[in-house]
C-alpha cells in the first residue's frame, strides 16, 4: 500500500475501537487511514481467548479472536487503508494535524490529517503503581503479561501463584492457569467488593473453587531471583494494612490485576482536557475532545467493561469525524452535571447544542453498590429521561440512550444527572 | 433453595432456585433463557470450555480454540488433557473441527482463529 500524505481521517489503534471506528469513517466516505503499533491488529482481544464477547453487538456468543477476526474481514473486504507496524511519534496542529510516525519500511514519515480519532486503549496498572514492599525478582506478572505469556506463547507463568486485585482479567487469568494446571491459591482485594464482574466470580472463581478474599492485599514481596513468598495482610477502611494480621504464603508467582488506565500520551501532548474521574480526555455527544478534530474512543476514552460498548463508541466516532471534514462547525457547549457521590463518572461530559442531530449515548458508572434506584435526567424543569435500576454496581457500565430535543435545550446552561432511592 | 448467578450475558442476573413437588421456581432472571440455566445449573451443569493449542509454526505458537457448545462440567479437565496432546500440522481456518464428539457428547472442540490469516499465508500458498 502506497501511503498518501493527506487523509481526511486517521485513526492510532486497530484494536476493537480503532476498527469500528475506520469501518465507519470509510463507509461515510472520507478518506481513511488506520495507523497499528503492532504487527498484527485486534489489540488485546487476539490474546482474550475466552468467550463472553459479542452478546449485545452480535447477538451471540464469541472468544476474543472471533470477534475481532469479524471486524478484520470486513477492514479486509472493503480493503481500508491500515499500516501496522508503525508508531506515532508526534502530533502538531498546523491548521491541520501533522504526524510524525515511524515504521521499518519507511523510517520516520509525515502524514496531515484533518480529523484525528485516538483509539489507543488503556495500559494495566503495574507494581510500580501500587507500591508493593520487598524485592524484585522475577514472577511478577500483570494478569495481561500472563495472559500473553499462556495464550499466545503456550508458556505457563507461575506453578502455584497468587493474584492481587480482582479486576476482570485477573479472574480469567485465575481460571486459565488453573485450566493449565497451575495452583491458583487465591484473589486478594484490598477493597470490600470484587472489582471485576459477577458472572466472572462466578465462572471463572466459584467453578475451580478458588478462594476471594477481601480487604487483604499483598504487603511484601520475598524473594531474590524468583518470588517465594508474599507476605498478605489485612486492610482497614482507609485500605492501610492492619498490623499483627501479616500471614506468609509460600508461591512461585504474583499476578497483579488492580486497574486499567486510558493511554493518554498523544492527548496529554496536544493539551487536550482530562476526565480526573474516567482519566481520558473530556468529550462532547459526538466523542470529539476539547480540540476541534480530535476524537476519542473505546477504553482511551474510559475503560469498558464489555467490548460490545467500545465497538460502539468507536463507530460514533467514526461517524462524527467524517462529518466533522465535511461540515466545519463551530460548538457551544452545555454541561453533563452529576452529583459526585453518586456516580463514579459520565460520559461525555458536555453536549454540543449546535450539532445535535440525532440519539445521544450516555456511559456511567456507579460510585457504590445500589438496589433498586432511580436515575432522571433533568433539563431545566423538565426530566427528560428517568429509569429504574434493580443493581447498579461500579464494575458495571450502564448505558443510556436519549433523544435530546434541540428546542427543549436551548437556553438551558446543563443538563442534571440524578440518582434518588426507591 | 439455591443461589445462582446467570453467566448468559453481562446481565449476570442473581437467581433464586427451588424446586418444590417437582415444580420449579426460579426468581430473579431477567429472561427465560435464564430459567433454563438454573434449572441445567442445578440438574447438571455446563460450560464451554476455552484453551489454545500447540501449532508446528514459529510465528503462531498456540492457536486458540474452543468447544462448540457446553459440556459438562466433570468433563472441563479430562477434556484439558486431550486439547494439550492436539498439534496442528497444517495451516486450518477458524471454526475447523480439531476433536471430534468429545466424551460422546456430540460436542466438538474447534478453532477460533485463522490460522491462515496469522501466518499471513493465502489458502492455496
Amino acid at each position: 500500500m502506497k501511503i498518501k500524505a493527506y487523509y481526511d481521517v486517521v485513526i492510532i489503534g486497530a484494536g476493537p475501537a480503532g476498527m469500528a471506528a475506520g469501518i465507519s469513517c470509510y463507509d461515510n466516505k472520507a478518506s481513511t487511514l488506520i495507523v497499528e503499533r503492532e504487527e498484527r491488529i485486534g489489540g488485546i482481544l487476539k490474546q482474550c481467548i475466552h468467550d463472553g464477547f459479542g452478546v449485545i453487538e452480535f447477538k451471540e456468543k464469541l472468544t476474543g479472536p472471533e470477534y475481532s477476526e469479524r471486524y478484520i474481514k470486513i477492514i479486509k473486504d472493503k480493503n481500508i487503508p491500515i499500516i501496522t507496524k508503525t508508531f506515532v511519534l508526534n502530533v502538531e496542529k498546523k491548521g491541520n494535524f501533522k504526524l510524525t510516525l515511524i515504521n521499518p519500511k519507511e523510517g520516520i514519515f509525515n502524514i496531515e490529517t484533518k480529523a484525528l480519532i485516538l483509539a489507543n486503549g488503556c495500559r494495566e496498572r503495574t507494581q510500580k503503581q501500587i507500591f508493593i514492599h520487598g524485592s524484585r525478582p522475577s514472577g511478577i506478572f500483570t494478569a495481561g503479561t500472563a495472559q500473553y505469556f499462556v495464550n499466545i506463547l503456550g508458556y505457563l507463568p507461575c506453578k502455584r501463584c497468587v493474584i492481587l486485585g480482582s479486576g476482570d482479567i485477573g479472574l480469567i487469568m485465575a481460571r486459565r492457569l488453573t485450566l493449565e494446571g497451575a495452583n491458583v491459591i487465591g484473589v486478594y482485594e484490598a477493597k470490600k467488593h470484587p472489582s471485576g464482574l459477577i458472572r466472572n466470580i462466578s465462572q471463572c472463581l466459584n467453578d475451580y473453587e478458588i478462594p476471594i478474599i477481601l480487604s487483604h492485599t499483598i504487603t511484601k514481596i520475598i524473594g531474590d531471583d524468583r518470588v517465594k513468598a508474599v507476605e498478605i495482610s489485612e486492610v482497614n477502611e482507609d485500605m492501610e494494612p492492619i498490623l499483627g494480621t501479616e500471614k506468609i504464603i509460600e508461591c512461585d508467582g504474583v499476578i497483579l490485576s488492580v486497574g486499567l488506565i486510558p493511554e493518554n500520551e498523544i492527548a496529554e501532548s496536544l493539551n487536550i482536557d482530562i476526565d480526573k474521574r474516567t482519566k481520558g480526555p473530556i468529550i462532547d455527544q459526538n466523542f470529539m475532545t476539547s480540540e476541534n478534530g480530535i476524537f476519542s474512543c473505546g477504553n482511551a476514552l474510559h475503560v469498558n467493561d464489555l467490548v460490545d460498548y467500545v465497538s460502539e463508541s468507536g463507530r460514533y466516532a467514526g461517524l462524527s469525524a467524517a462529518r466533522y471534514i465535511n461540515d466545519n462547525y463551530e460548538r457551544k457547549f452545555i454541561s453533563v452535571e452529576k452529583s459526585l457521590k453518586d456516580f463514579a463518572y459520565i460520559v461525555p461530559q458536555y453536549i454540543d447544542i449546535k450539532s445535535i442531530k440525532d440519539k445521544v449515548i450516555f456511559y456511567f458508572r456507579s460510585m457504590d453498590i445500589k438496589e433498586n434506584v432511580k436515575i432522571y435526567i433533568k433539563c431545566g424543569e423538565n426530566i427528560i429521561f428517568h429509569k429504574k435500576y434493580r443493581y447498579l454496581r461500579p464494575p458495571e457500565m450502564e448505558r443510556i440512550e436519549i433523544n435530546l430535543d434541540k428546542e427543549l435545550i436551548k437556553g438551558e446552561k446543563s443538563i442534571e444527572f440524578i440518582m434518588m432511592e426507591g | 433453595m439455591r443461589e445462582i448467578i446467570c453467566i448468559l450475558c453481562p446481565n449476570g442476573c442473581y437467581m433464586k432456585v427451588a424446586n418444590t413437588n417437582d415444580k420449579w421456581i426460579i426468581k430473579g432472571n431477567l429472561c427465560t433463557k435464564g430459567r433454563k440455566f438454573a434449572i441445567d445449573e442445578i440438574k447438571n451443569p455446563k460450560r464451554t470450555v476455552c484453551s489454545t493449542v500447540k501449532t508446528r509454526y514459529s510465528k503462531v505458537p498456540r492457536l486458540p480454540v474452543k468447544t462448540d457448545d457446553d459440556i459438562p462440567k466433570e468433563y472441563i479437565f479430562p477434556l484439558m488433557k486431550l486439547i494439550n496432546k492436539v498439534v496442528i500440522n497444517k495451516p486450518i481456518h477458524s471454526g475447523e473441527i480439531i476433536i471430534e464428539d468429545v466424551f460422546k457428547t456430540g460436542v466438538n472442540v474447534i478453532t477460533t482463529s485463522d490460522l491462515f490469516y496469522l501466518l499471513g499465508t493465502e489458502e492455496d500458498g
